[in-house]
């Protein structure tokens, strides 16, 4: 057959290149109308304006803090008192007999010694900071000259800054400030120091081996459950809170998801076509699932916050209204189907209504049912963070709490990982639940 | 089928009933199980909320029924309070957009990167899989929280947040999808020299992009909800509106109204839209498939 034979050939080929030309066009103008949407939003969130707004050094602090903790030196000028804690929290104070050893104090003077090589004495009202490879920073401060310096103001180093009333050195290895009111001396270390025992407890600085084979540390307890108790009311850590903090995230995922599937499931046959067979009823079931949906979490959040009060509670059932909603759906999706052959079997050996829905219709839609269920556990206890900082409750209260305060930063490290090895978890064991009961595996 | 005798079928029979009672047994244990945990789970939650759910019930309706008399005795202005919110409402919306876009984008790459028979380097599939369960895992809230720390508040810690999600929430999904593809087009196109690049774009895209489209809609569903709800914790759009409309307390609960009707008729709307969108495109390619 030659083409120009057959007119119809050439028509079939004349729609084909049209058709390729249209698809061609569709395959170019898609890219460029995303590439016009991304620099429409680029202009519209002011991504330039944002580049020069950004707090790069927050963020340095947050890096940092993720692996060190800092202990502050203080001297109160005023008074002349001296002070040595971890993250100078009150807490985390040291006293004589458990001074680190980098620090050696005497009548109104400090001795500090760095890793680096350099050191800092606070000799009453002055400082000297011996910078390695730099050399030695003398300051004074007096209630009349304010901070005064061997530094030429003309020359400074960018690592350090000075006012008439502040002098501010900042080395990767020690922090310094001198003010009227106080010498601060800030020193990092790698780890997060008070993370088991805090200071009081007689279990500080104690390795697990000494614990665990070790003499008895406190006479009053066993090493064993002492050190469990000291670990476990860490003032500073708070693990015990920490804990029922996760565990209220999962209850309100848990009561969530369960509470709105057992809801939604017999909601759900009202809104099946084969099983409601009044139309009305079909409507208005879909309708309240269509409007559960629709006030989305966050709405229900707030509404349900004002009568029950902030509180994992509120959250649960935050969670319960608008799955009940999503879970009616799907539910009512299943049940239309269903396979009607099984019910009619069921009836046929003279079964009641209820027997045929609990041998005929149960066993085909439980399996699928199930499985939505599970995904559902596993995404609310993402949500449940959320909602937890909006609501008040469990670890998303925890982590949005440090996080406002913007002082640990290796809490908020610390909370950020729990959350993210409890949701992968959640994960694993909604997925292995998923195979063990559907597969039967 | 051997043996039919009278007692081989009884102690058949007493099989199956002795296996009936042990399954039944179990059942009932463990939904015995079951609702303990769940009473138990809602005393527990219930004793550590700050009001009880008892005297919380009669007041349920109490502050859904102040807002709706406040906006009706002010319901002139609500018109103009909607007005208001709608440049919040768009942020919102360009959040949603954006970070499924990107999102979708990257979940493309990392799915074709995971999916065996695909994949330029097949020894590392386990290792894009555990990136994207574990940017899976990170909950908006953590990143969006950290970013606003570091950015300052605003619409982009957001889109960030919920990009980064989207990623590996699409790119499972999409790597499902992958897998139901037929390889043979790609083999065709390896057989004259194509690039993966190549294979990919003319061998694969067309034969999955209808589904990821859908998984794509489904998502951006989804992320409206959490753009809504990062906005309450600062970072901008709709729900920061919602957050100052509250917070103001009595007098402007109209605002608060305003805000709550845009929100949930954004939902809808955008619900049924996906809905209606991802129905047409199954059930227009299988008819496209029948013809």
């Amino acid at each position: 057959m030659s083409l120009a034979a057959a007119p119809q050939t050439r028509d079939m080929r004349a729609r084909a290149t049209a058709l390729i030309a249209r698809k061609r066009l569709i395959g170019l103008a898609l890219p460029a109308l995303i590439l016009a949407y991304c620099a429409y939003v680029f202009f519209a969130f002011d991504i330039l304006g944002l580049a020069q707004r950004a707090r790069w050094d927050n963020a340095v602090t947050l890096v940092s803090d993720t692996y060190s903790y800092k202990t502050v030196v203080e001297r109160n000028n005023r008074s002349g008192v001296f002070e040595v804690a971890v993250e100078g929290e009150r807490k985390g104070t040291y006293d004589e007999t458990n001074m680190p050893g980098w620090v050696v104090l005497a009548e109104d003077s400090a001795h500090i010694t760095l890793d680096n090589g350099g050191s800092i004495d606070i000799n009453g009202d002055l400082v000297r900071f011996d910078v390695p490879g730099y050399g030695v920073i003398e300051a004074t401060q007096s209630r009349s000259a304010g901070v005064t310096t061997n530094l030429d103001p003309e020359a400074l180093p960018d690592w350090v800054s000075l006012s008439k009333t502040r002098l501010m050195v900042s080395t990767d290895a020690a922090r310094l400030t001198l003010t009227k009111a106080r010498t601060e001396v800030f020193v990092y270390d790698f780890g997060w120091e008070l993370f088991f025992f805090t200071l009081e407890s007689p279990y500080y600085d104690h390795s697990f081996g000494e614990i665990l084979f070790g003499d008895r540390i406190d006479p009053a307890r066993s090493n064993l459950t002492g050190a469990w108790q000291d670990f476990w009311n860490n003032a500073i850590w708070r693990h015990g809170d920490t804990a029922w903090a996760l565990f209220e995230t999962v209850l309100m995922a848990f009561l969530g998801t369960f509470g709105a599937a057992i809801v939604a499931l017999p909601l759900a046959f009202l809104a099946a076509r084969n099983f409601a067979p009044l139309k009305v009823v079909r409507m208005a079931a879909r309708r309240l699932f269509d409007f559960l949906r629709g006030v989305d979490g966050l709405i229900w959040t707030i509404l349900l916050s004002r009568a029950f009060g902030p509180g994992p509670m509120t959250g649960a059932l935050a969670m319960l209204f608008t799955d009940t909603g999503s879970f009616g759906k799907l539910f009512s999706e299943a049940l239309e189907n269903v396979d009607g052959k099984q019910i009619e079997g069921i009836a046929s050996t003279g079964a009641k209504p209820l027997q045929r829905y609990r041998f005929g219709v149960i066993p085909q839609i439980v399996p699928v049912l199930l499985s939505q269920v599970l995904y559902f556990l596993e995404s609310n206890t993402r949500s449940a963070t959320i909602i937890g900082a909006i609501t008040g409750g469990g670890i998303g209260l925890l982590l949005t709490q440090a996080m406002i305060t913007q002082k640990d930063w290796e809490e908020v490290s610390y909370y950020i990982i729990l959350v993210v090895l409890l949701v992968m978890a959640m994960d694993s064991f909604s997925g292995w639940l998923r195979r063990k009961l559907i597969k039967g595996e | 089928m051997a043996d039919t005798t009278a007692a081989s079928l009884d102690a058949t029979r007493a099989n199956y009933v002795a296996l009936t009672r042990q399954r039944r047994l179990y059942g009932g244990i463990m939904l015995l199980v079951f609702v303990l945990l769940m009473a138990s789970g809602f005393g527990i939650a219930n004793d550590r909320n700050a009001g009880g759910f008892l005297p919380g019930l009669p007041q349920m309706f109490d502050f859904p029924a102040e807002v709706i008399a406040e906006a009706w005795t002010k319901r002139a202005n609500l018109p103009g309070h909607i007005a208001k919110a709608l440049p919040a409402l768009i942020e919102t919306l360009n959040i949603a957009a954006i970070a499924t876009i990107s999102g979708a984008l990257g979940a493309i790459l990392l799915s074709m990167l995971a999916t065996q028979g695909l994949a330029p380097w097949p020894r590392l599939i386990p290792v894009f899989r555990r990136i994207m369960d574990l940017m899976r895992a990170i909950p908006e809230i953590v990143i969006a929280l950290v970013l606003i720390f570091v950015l300052g508040g605003g619409p982009v810690p957001a889109a960030i947040a919920i990009g980064f999600h989207t990623v590996g929430a699409l790119g499972k999904l999409f790597s499902e999808v992958n897998e139901n593809a037929d390889l043979k087009p790609l083999e065709g196109l390896s057989s004259v020299g194509a690039t993966w690049g190549q294979r990919m774009m003319l061998g694969l895209v067309p034969q999955v992009a209808p589904n990821w489209f859908s998984y794509a809609l489904l998502r951006f569903e989804i992320n409206i909800r959490a753009s809504a709800i990062l906005g309450f914790v600062g970072a901008g759009g709709i729900g920061y509106e919602l957050k100052n409309a509250i917070s103001w307390g009595q007098g402007k609960f109209d605002e608060a109204a305003a805000v709550f009707i845009l929100l949930f008729l954004t939902i809808v709307v955008f619900d049924q839209m996906s809905s209606y969108i991802r129905n047409h495109l199954t059930y227009g390619s299988v008819k496209g498939a029948r013809k």
